[in-house]
């Protein structure tokens, strides 16, 4: 994500390279905690998981229009490798798969540009491996932190990696929450957490990642969501990818229904992502679907969505080449990332 | 469009199903259709066209029946009826287990060919409407297995009558002819002349099944045909889902046939919206309140009551909800709302929100509106409970909507209509839901959540929404009858007045009405003397009138503490009852001899089944449990028994004493009020009995005790708007008059038909009487944080 003082207009339609669209909106600032608001906030987990099982058979994204669906999908990914035997050159890999997500004969078949992937997403040792890589190319670097995955270690020590990593050279931080503020439900422990993080990142956009599987309820979910985007989070994330229950449709929709409540009483947009379990092509197709239908066409940029996922990509680029040829394609056909 | 182009503007784009089976069904069958019946298909005659409503092209001719294709099915029909009763549970469950196999098979076809016919998305189709035909002939298959053993006693009607509507072609055939077959009966099933094309492909399936010639029959045509169902002499039960009007012309026209009669009619359903819930759910959930089947659906939640203080917010979020709906070609998978239809629907749709809409704030959706039969989701808030738009059935995509301040007002906005089908409550609150879903008249009420429906649970009305459940074991009951031979009644006459009379004690005693716990004189100021088979003369029985009714019903209606207290409580007062007629056995066997000249050990008999009446009621008061229904879903459907209401019956003539609590007790037991028209020629063991209950503890009002003619009282009774059911075993012949009379309100009625029963036996007491003094409330909840 580029810094917020660049605005160029409708980047996304111009010719050649296929940019990442220009921050357009003005970054959520926060506001003071408002009890009144998080406590008022309700998740009835039967009519939402109605809402969400009843979508795939609501919207139907077919032919073309599923390839350039796909490819939005591409554009909204945050590439990932969070992994301990991760090394310099494992993750070059990752980034050159990022610069050119895509086999260049199927993008000019599909009549496309260039595209690249909305971020490439590592820990902090890895951040200034993939910034070089990266040079030019303006796709950001993410940096998980805070003591992920569980945010457990030395408060300070929290906040310092987050310095560390904007040193480093990363344009967005995906921080953890501490989890037990939720279940204890000590609101004012979260705000004050989420404040402290959105200021040591500075200019670098935060992601406040709630680790959904971990909150007990969608209720706990729908009020952490709040309370992060009122200290100031520009994206709110479900999950590390390492608990038990990842992204779900269901939690995606209490945090994309606390995004527009907050945009509705705010003005402020804060961004969506959805982390972990995203793995085929047809469930892309379903969270963009939900984001459209619930939040709206603006939304659908990687400004403001993000997939957090791994493996995703591969699947996509299969059903690309089967829109092009009309045969089903293999794995081995698509570049390694 | 381009992929870059779609790549930038991110819209869905066509997503089309294809039509091609269906239309080659159509083909196969020539684009014209005849008459299913005793298993084969017709010559197609003169007939009708059936259109796409969404593109106006003609699907295929129909016939339209003509009095002998109805004779030849009905005929046929009860040709195969003692075969198909006779093959057994089991048997009937191979053939229905058949069904919902081949329905399953045929999925796709059925949902498509429902689509093109009736507009409704393909979504709808292919994901509720067959996925619930299909439930239903499983889970009916079940009930044809499991009858022998857990419904013994009864059998079935015979041959059923049974039309159903456009709005879900298919699957109220399901709901109609599944328990039918169950239960042994065989039917003459007329689809509605715009959509009839799933009930011929269903035909289809039926010989494909092998199912017996002449089990289903299934006649086309419009209301004529309908009317030779209703009017049919050989025809042993109607089933009606439609409009209230042609309901309440059913029940007049099958009035005194012996007939019986399940209706489910029209509706104006709250959709009720308190301050703690979740709001976006809420929202969403009238998504498939009101534009689901582009609102035509009978338990639409049409009338949205916000609670204030959320009102704004709440409107605002349902606007922009609603600008998000795609409304388009019904065979495109990604459309929420379809076509209407039919144009005459549509017209009606149009006129009412033009002749009425500037009485609130109308906003239409602002999605793209296609030509044709379309109309757009439309919200019309801030009206009052006195527009025409808050009280009559639109039957499209219009919701109507108020704002209401606390739990009670909603309640009582939301009870200010003729209908009572279904209603919505929305509350994270358990105390809150729990207390509101028992107060609010309707069949269903769906807690969070909003047109639930499943075969395991008990769908129907009160009020003018019909009577009859579909679903479950009560919907089967709706099919069978209990299995015993009766006589035909013969008319007991007062006692003539003689040439001299003979008063055997000159000290008066005055027998008056008993009126909210009160004696009260006839409004008339006229009295019959009552005299013993010997001309002597036993007193006078005040000559109720009218007006008497009036104040009975208006006693009974002020009593309903009474359906609010306990169970517990309510045997208690019926025991107390028992023990005090027991006190004065001696006494009321005299005037029981005094009044038929019957031997004392006969007279004495009666006033002890009389006392082991009340103990069955006083038992059964706590007993009569609803159920927990196994449905597909995270939550619980609840059965809850509920009473009636008020009830006014004609009590038998030829038992005074265990007549009268025969009626009264199970009506007092399950929590309703009454209105008792005791024995005409033998009124006095009635005036005797209320000093019982004044004397045992029963509130004032919930038992009224009306002397007089019945067939002079009858009419009121079964006219009374403020009555819910209307009961009688008069030897007097009522049946027409007061089912005719009982349309008015479509109010429950249970008539003897002038056959008689058995008071002093089984058939005088137990789950059929129970059954007719409740009423079966579902309440969906389904749970989980």
């Amino acid at each position: 994500m580029n810094s917020s003082t660049k605005v160029t207009p409708d980047a996304t339609t111009g010719t050649g390279q296929t940019t990442l669209p220009q921050v357009t909106h003005t970054r959520n600032p926060g506001l003071p905690l408002d009890m009144d608001w998080v406590r008022g906030a309700q998740a009835n987990r039967s009519a939402i998981e109605r809402r969400t099982a009843t979508l795939p058979g609501r919207r139907s994204v077919k032919k073309d229009y599923q390839a350039a669906w796909l490819l939005k999908a591409i554009t909204c990914i945050d590439l990932t490798t969070l992994a301990g035997d991760d090394t310099e050159d494992r993750v070059r890999r990752l980034c050159a798969k990022a610069r050119q997500p895509v086999r260049p004969d199927l993008l000019q078949a599909l009549g496309m540009g260039p595209i690249h992937t909305g971020a490439v997403c590592v820990y902090h040792d890895m951040v200034a491996t993939a910034v070089d890589a990266l040079q030019g190319t303006g796709i950001p670097v993410a940096a998980v932190s805070t003591g992920f995955p569980a945010g457990l270690s030395p408060f300070h020590l929290r906040v310092a990696e987050i310095g560390e990593s904007v040193q480093a050279g990363a344009e967005e931080i995906d921080i953890v929450i501490s989890r037990r503020h939720v279940l204890t439900g000590n609101w004012q422990a979260l705000y004050d957490e989420m404040r402290e993080f959105r200021a040591a990142c500075g200019a670098a956009h935060v992601k406040a990642i709630l680790a959904t599987g971990e909150l007990g309820s969608l209720r706990n979910v729908a009020r952490a969501s709040l309370v992060c985007m009122m200290a100031g989070a520009d994206f709110i994330k479900t999950s590390t990818g390492k608990e038990s229950v990842n992204a779900t449709l269901p939690v995606s929709l209490v945090m994309i229904r606390a995004i527009r409540d907050y945009h509705e009483r705010t003005g402020f947009r804060v961004g969506y992502k959805p982390a972990g379990g995203i793995s085929k092509a047809k469930d892309s197709l379903v969270y963009l679907s939900l984001i459209k239908d619930e939040l709206g066409n603006r939304w659908l940029q990687p400004d403001l969505f993000r997939f957090g996922a791994s493996s995703l990509l591969g699947d996509i680029e299969r059903q690309l080449e089967h829109n092009v040829t009309g045969a089903y394609s293999a794995a081995w056909r698509h570049p390694a990332g | 469009m381009t992929i870059k182009e779609a790549f930038d503007t991110m819209e869905y784009g066509p997503a089309p199903e294809s039509a091609a089976e269906a239309l080659a069904w159509l083909v196969d069958g020539g684009d014209r259709f005849g008459h299913f019946i005793d298993g084969a298909f017709t010559a197609p005659g003169d007939g009708f066209e059936s259109r796409n409503p969404a593109t106006g092209e003609v699907l295929a001719t129909l016939s339209q029946a003509t009095q002998s294709d109805v004779d030849a099915a009905v005929s046929a029909a009860r040709k195969a009826q003692g075969k198909w009763a006779k093959l057994g549970g089991h048997g009937r469950a191979k053939y229905l287990y058949a069904l919902a196999r081949l329905v399953q098979k045929h999925s796709r076809l059925f949902a498509v060919l429902e689509t093109l016919d009736n507009g409704k998305p393909i979504r709808e189709s292919r994901d509720i409407d067959v996925p619930l035909v299909h439930r239903h002939f499983y889970y009916h298959a079940g009930l044809a297995q499991l009858m022998e053993s857990e419904l013994p006693g009864h059998e079935p009607l015979g041959v059923c009558g049974q039309i159903i509507p456009w709005n879900f072609p298919l699957l109220m055939l399901a709901w109609k002819v599944a328990p039918a077959l169950a239960a042994g009966n065989t039917v003459v099933l007329k689809p509605a002349e715009y959509t009839s094309l799933t009930a011929l492909l269903f035909a289809d399936i039926c010989r494909e099944a092998g199912l017996p010639k002449g089990v289903v029959n299934i006649v086309t045509g419009d209301g004529a045909v309908g009317e030779m169902i209703v009017s049919h002499p050989d025809i042993d039960k109607i089933a009606f889902t439609g409009s209230t009007e042609v309901g309440r012309h059913i029940r007049r026209a099958t009035a005194g046939s012996g007939k019986a009669l399940t209706l489910e009619l029209g509706g104006k359903s709250p959709y009720i919206v308190f301050d703690d819930a979740d709001i976006d759910s809420a929202v969403e959930g009238l998504v498939d309140a009101i534009w689901f089947n582009q609102g035509q659906v009978c338990c639409a939640g049409s009338r949205l009551l916000v609670q204030e203080g959320i009102a704004e917010r709440f409107h605002t979020k349902l606007r922009a909800r609603m600008d998000g709906l795609r409304i388009g070609d019904p065979l495109d998978k990604c459309i929420d709302v379809g076509a209407v239809v039919d144009p005459v629907q549509l017209q009606r749709i149009t006129d009412l929100v033009d002749a009425h809409g500037n009485e609130g704030e109308v906003h239409r959706a602002a999605c793209p509106l296609p030509e044709g039969c379309f109309y757009p989701p439309t919200l019309i808030t801030g009206l009052s409970p006195a527009s025409p738009l808050m009280q009559e059935e639109i039957f499209g995509p219009v919701l109507v909507g108020t704002t209401f301040r606390t739990p009670a007002e909603a309640v009582q906005l939301a009870n200010n209509t003729r209908y009572g089908l279904a209603a919505t409550v929305w509350t994270e609150n358990i105390n809150l839901a729990l207390d509101v879903a028992p107060k609010l008249v309707a069949g269903v009420v769906w807690v969070n959540a909003t047109n639930m429906f499943d075969a395991a649970a008990e769908f129907g009305g009160v009020r003018e929404s019909g009577f009859g459940r579909e679903g479950g074991w009560d919907g089967l009951h709706a099919y069978l009858k209990p299995a015993t031979k009766t006589k035909r009644l013969k008319q007991l006459l007062p006692v003539d007045k003689p040439a001299e009379p003979e008063v055997t004690d000159p000290l008066d005693r005055t027998a008056k009405l008993y009126i909210g716990g009160k004696q009260a004189r006839p409004d008339s100021g006229y009295s019959r003397a009552v005299h013993g088979p010997r001309g002597q003369l036993l007193g006078h029985m005040g000559l109720g009138s009218r007006k008497d009714i009036r104040n009975a019903v208006e006693a009974a209606r002020g009593a309903s503490g009474w359906a609010g207290g306990t169970g517990h409580l309510r045997a208690q007062i019926l025991y107390y009852v028992a023990e005090n007629l027991s006190a004065r056995r001696t006494e009321f066997s005299g005037r029981l001899h005094g009044l038929t000249g019957q031997h004392t050990r006969t007279t004495e008999a009666e006033v002890d089944a009389a006392i082991a009446r009340l103990f069955t009621y006083a038992a059964w008061a706590d007993k009569y449990d609803g159920a927990a229904h196994s449905v597909p879903i995270r939550g619980v459907a609840l059965a809850m028994k509920e009473p009636v209401g008020v009830i006014g019956a004609l009590c038998p003539d030829e038992m005074p004493l265990l007549g009268l609590v025969s009626v009264m007790a199970p009506a007092i037991a399950m929590g309703n009020r009454c209105v008792l028209v005791p024995s005409e020629p033998y009124p006095l063991a009635a005036t005797d009995f209320y000093q019982v209950l004044d004397t045992s503890d029963v509130p004032g009002g919930v038992v009224n005790i009306v002397t007089g003619s019945h067939a002079e009282l009858a009419p009121t009774l079964a006219s009374h708007m403020d009555v819910d059911a209307v009961w009688s075993f008069s030897s007097t012949d009522l049946s027409a008059v007061i089912e005719t009379e009982a349309a008015g309100n479509l109010k429950r009625s249970w008539v003897n038909n002038r056959r008689n029963r058995d008071w002093m036996g089984p058939e005088g007491e137990g789950r059929a009487f129970l059954r007719a003094a409740t009423e079966v409330k579902t309440i969906w909840v389904p749970y989980g944080e």
